[in-house]
């Protein structure tokens, strides 16, 4: 995609570089010059705000673990201490635990506008496929870094979430215990979750590396589905998309600027105030809120084995859904039913989410069925068959065509 | 139609450069939080004072004391070890500076300016050898008051090597200044407040 | 794209409505909303206030609940109750403070410094919980964040979670119960709907009427008192939110500006492509 490199150092250093390690090359050819679809919409820009939240999570974190305290009988009160001592620390903590739930707000958009224009399909399985790798470590390491301030929500979330491994058939105790280190959640596990906490994010930036190598093969994708056919259908990624990502990346900035500073522990539980106590479960459990599907699926299924299969199920299904879409076209704008379907699969989730917020009893566990019962039909039935049923609408020649006849649409509108 | 275009090059020009300074400027001052956190936080500095009561400490014995994280000497001194301070001329000192808190910058080290309100018996400094940084021994070096086979006051660093005399002042070896007296004051005839 | 956000619309609109009929539950009632200077984007602390609370907190509270995380020292801290330092240097020192070991190896009892943190009125919890027949009096630090006086999704973040409410409403919520629940209720408890863990709370009711004399002569009803000690409470659970409210409005405001002038720039870089 990105053909010959038209990169000439330019200063006599620059030509000594070039020669030993060639990386303004890479910095021109996969970044300024990179050749983009230019017909991009706003929901391409979430993949460069989720690189800078990466980026805002492993500066500030680096910054919280310098004033951390991962011990059992300290932990709650270095958080304090961070808080109420240390230089700004309110502000860098309140930044990395909201960043945690906007970093998660970017990525379920971004796989949303994967899902809708089929994005995951040939030539892009790999990068679809890395692009899951990536959500799964992001789980478990927020997850991990909810356990650190040791309030009585990161105890029992910690506690319920390990115990789900406790669901495999024969080693499932052994399991549980090598997890603790212990009898149950306590000081050897609070070490080893800050560790992986600190190291699972590195892996995160390599795996991102990897999901920008896959994309930069085959090159974006873009609203129409259709194929790049020539430099008239794409502008260098630099100015263009630098300036509409920078933009779209500080509008959510605002969005997060407001929860840091004037909702900051809307996002939290309020009893995570409370330090961790092993002897008194909180009345209401729950994980947060971008666990939340899942836990409804978790919960709606009354067997234990099943209900944790069915929660990693409805992860990993994800992998193989280059493989589950049938349909030719890409873009989801130009199937009329896929469309409608979508967005059904859309408020599903969201239905999902509300329903893992509440407690599981009576009429939250029926529909917690049904809709889980929906969310693997979509996959496994719906998609498949929706393939071969559907008609789709005609697909623009090209790129710039369908550009042309938008900006005649408007022009005439 | 040319004016136009340069115009409208100048217009664009501007917003480029106001929308670049905008964002340095953003960048740098959103980097201050993520470098002022590393300063002492607000507990360390209230714990920045600590009280002495001087009374229990005998003639010739010394106590140390942790204020900063660093150890601070005490040493009630014998009239012979305040005899041989004042006893050395300033041309024989390495550093003829007083490197004290409690006088002005630059002051002689006479043994006066190494005490405060002339209790020249109280000798007050912190015990971090002025060449790296490790804790002198006391009563050792070449520079204490001999007596038999005993040894009493002058200070001794045994990293590097460094000899201070019986008013802590460096007198042999690499240490490039006297050891350092704190900003202290009495609150009574036998108790003091360092900080 | 409108399309896509006319049906975004309907969703949000569906989960509302859901969301609205299933809030209350917990079987606590719903504090009374009050109000207080320090609510909303530019809500600042009242001074007098937070120093009427903090006598409130020294006389009657102090007695049985600790407030380990907060030290003599942040009450002269700017966004505070703004004691001066001699004034804190003073009332610090009217507290005893457990310390040492000495010289002789002995703990010794000293006054309080503007560094220590608010001693605890009992050696250790299980001291606290033997002296309040079994019950431990929670540590008063941080108790209007993790006790909401309300709950809903919406609600909260509308209203925020009513901590302060919350122990406003428990300070003034005391009731004669009924014949029926009399029955039930264990001995040494009391009644008071607004407690989190069900009815029966095992404080009995800490105030009466006139009985902390306020230094600026403000009244000191039961209600007032309620008022002033519950916002005090507010500002040790949340010592920051006036730099946090004020850095914010900043950053919002810069924010906007740079929005502002990225989406020109934007519409620059691309005019040549429309």
């Amino acid at each position: 995609m990105s053909g010959p490199s038209k990169y000439k150092p330019k200063s006599a250093f620059g030509k000594w570089m070039h020669e030993r390690l060639p990386v303004m090359e890479l910095v021109q050819g996969q970044i300024m010059d990179f050749p983009t679809p230019r017909n991009l919409n706003y929901w391409w820009t979430f993949g460069g705000i989720l690189a800078i939240m990466l980026v805002a999570q492993l500066i500030t974190g680096i910054v919280l673990a310098m004033h951390y305290t991962a011990h059992v009988d300290m932990a709650f009160d270095s958080v304090e201490h961070i808080m109420r001592d240390v230089n700004y620390g309110w502000l860098l903590r309140y930044l990395h635990a909201n960043g945690a739930s906007m970093f998660f707000i970017a990525v379920y958009v971004h796989m949303f506008r994967g899902m809708y224009y089929g994005s995951y399909k040939a030539p892009r399985e790999v990068l679809w496929m890395i692009g899951v790798l990536i959500y799964l470590v992001m789980m478990a390491t927020a997850f991990m870094g909810y356990v650190l301030p040791w309030g009585q929500m990161s105890f029992w979330g910690a506690k319920v979430i390990t115990n789900l491994f406790s669901a495999i058939p024969f080693v499932g105790e052994s399991v549980t215990t090598w997890l603790w280190g212990g009898y149950s959640v306590d000081n050897p596990t609070l070490n080893r979750f800050f560790s992986l906490h600190y190291l699972l994010p590195f892996v995160l930036a390599g795996l991102v590396g990897l999901h920008i190598w896959a994309l930069h093969v085959p090159g974006n994708g873009n609203p129409t589905g259709v194929n790049v056919r020539g430099s008239q259908d794409t502008v260098p990624f630099h100015p263009y998309y630098t300036m509409k990502d920078g933009f779209a990346i500080v509008v959510f900035f605002i969005l997060f600027a407001a929860f840091t500073f004037f909702a900051p522990n809307y996002l939290g539980h309020a009893i995570n105030y409370l330090p961790a106590n092993p002897l008194v479960t909180p009345a209401h459990i729950v994980p947060e809120w971008y666990y939340l599907p899942f836990y409804a699926i978790l919960r709606a299924i009354p067997d234990k084995l099943l209900g944790v299969i069915a929660m990693f199920g409805s992860i990993l299904i994800l992998f193989v859904l280059p493989w589950l879409d049938t349909s030719r076209v890409r873009s989801g704008t130009y199937r009329p039913i896929f469309k409608q379907f979508f967005w059904v699969f859309v408020l599903v989730c969201i239905g999902l989410g509300y329903l893992g917020s509440k407690p599981a009893e009576g009429g939250y566990v029926f529909w917690a069925r049904i809709l889980t019962a929906y969310y693997f039909i979509h996959f496994l039935v719906i998609l498949p068959l929706l393939g071969l049923l559907e008609s789709p609408k005609p697909l623009p020649p090209s790129i710039s065509d369908s550009v042309l006849a938008k900006k005649k649409a408007v022009g005439a509108g | 139609m040319s004016t136009a275009v340069h115009a409208d090059v100048n217009r664009r020009d501007f917003l480029f450069i106001a929308t670049g300074a905008v964002a340095t400027v953003g960048a740098a001052l959103t980097a201050w939080p993520f470098i002022s956190q590393m300063n002492p936080d607000a507990s360390v500095l209230a714990l920045a004072t600590i009280e002495v009561d001087l009374a229990p400490i005998a003639e010739g014995q010394e106590i140390t004391l942790k204020w900063r994280g660093n150890p601070v000497f005490v040493r009630h001194r014998t009239a012979k070890e305040i005899e041989q301070a004042k006893a050395v001329k300033l041309e024989e000192l390495v550093d003829p500076v007083a490197r004290s808190a409690n006088v002005k910058d630059g002051d002689p080290a006479t043994d006066a300016n190494r005490v405060v309100g002339g209790k020249e018996n109280y000798l007050v400094m912190m015990g971090v050898c002025t060449h790296l940084g490790c804790v002198p021994f006391g009563n050792q070096g070449d520079y204490g008051v001999v007596e038999g086979h005993a040894k009493l006051g002058g200070w001794f660093c045994p990293c590097h090597g460094s000899h201070y005399d019986t008013a802590g002042r460096i007198r042999k070896g690499p240490a490039p200044e006297n050891l350092f007296v704190p900003k202290y004051e009495y609150l009574s005839d036998t108790k003091i407040l360092i900080g | 794209m409108k399309k896509m956000l006319k049906t975004l619309a309907s969703a949000t609109a569906s989960l509302l409505l859901l969301a609205g009929a299933a809030s209350a539950a917990e079987g606590q009632k719903d504090a009374k909303a009050i109000s207080y200077s320090f609510e909303g984007p530019f809500g600042t602390f009242d001074k007098g206030q937070l120093q009427r609370g903090y006598k409130v907190y020294k006389e009657v509270c102090a007695n049985c609940h600790a407030m380990k995380l907060v030290s003599f020292r942040n009450l002269s801290e700017l966004g505070g109750p703004g004691f001066s330092i001699e004034q804190v240097k003073a009332l610090a020192a009217t507290f005893t403070v457990n310390d040492g070991p000495g010289n002789d190896g002995e703990m010794f009892d000293r006054p309080g410094l503007p560094s220590d943190r608010f001693p605890a009125p009992f050696a250790n919890e299980q001291a606290a919980a033997a002296a309040n027949g079994g019950a431990l009096p929670p540590d008063l630090s941080l108790i209007t964040k993790f006790r909401p006086g309300w709950y809903g999704t919406f609600n909260q973040l509308a209203n925020g979670i009513g901590g302060p409410q919350y122990v406003y409403s428990i300070l003034t919520g005391y009731e004669e119960p009924s014949e029926e629940i009399k029955a039930e209720m264990p001995e040494g408890k009391s009644y008071n709907p607004y407690f989190a863990n069900g009815h029966f709370i095992a404080m009995a009711s800490p105030l009466v009427d006139g009985q902390v004399d306020f230094d600026d002569g403000a009244p000191n009803k039961v209600d007032d008192m309620a008022r002033d000690v519950s916002a005090f409470l507010a500002w040790t659970a949340e010592p920051k939110m006036e730099e946090r409210k004020s850095l914010g409005f900043m950053v919002l405001i810069y924010l906007a500006v740079l929005a502002l002038l990225l989406y020109f720039v934007k519409k620059k870089v691309w005019a040549d492509q429309h």
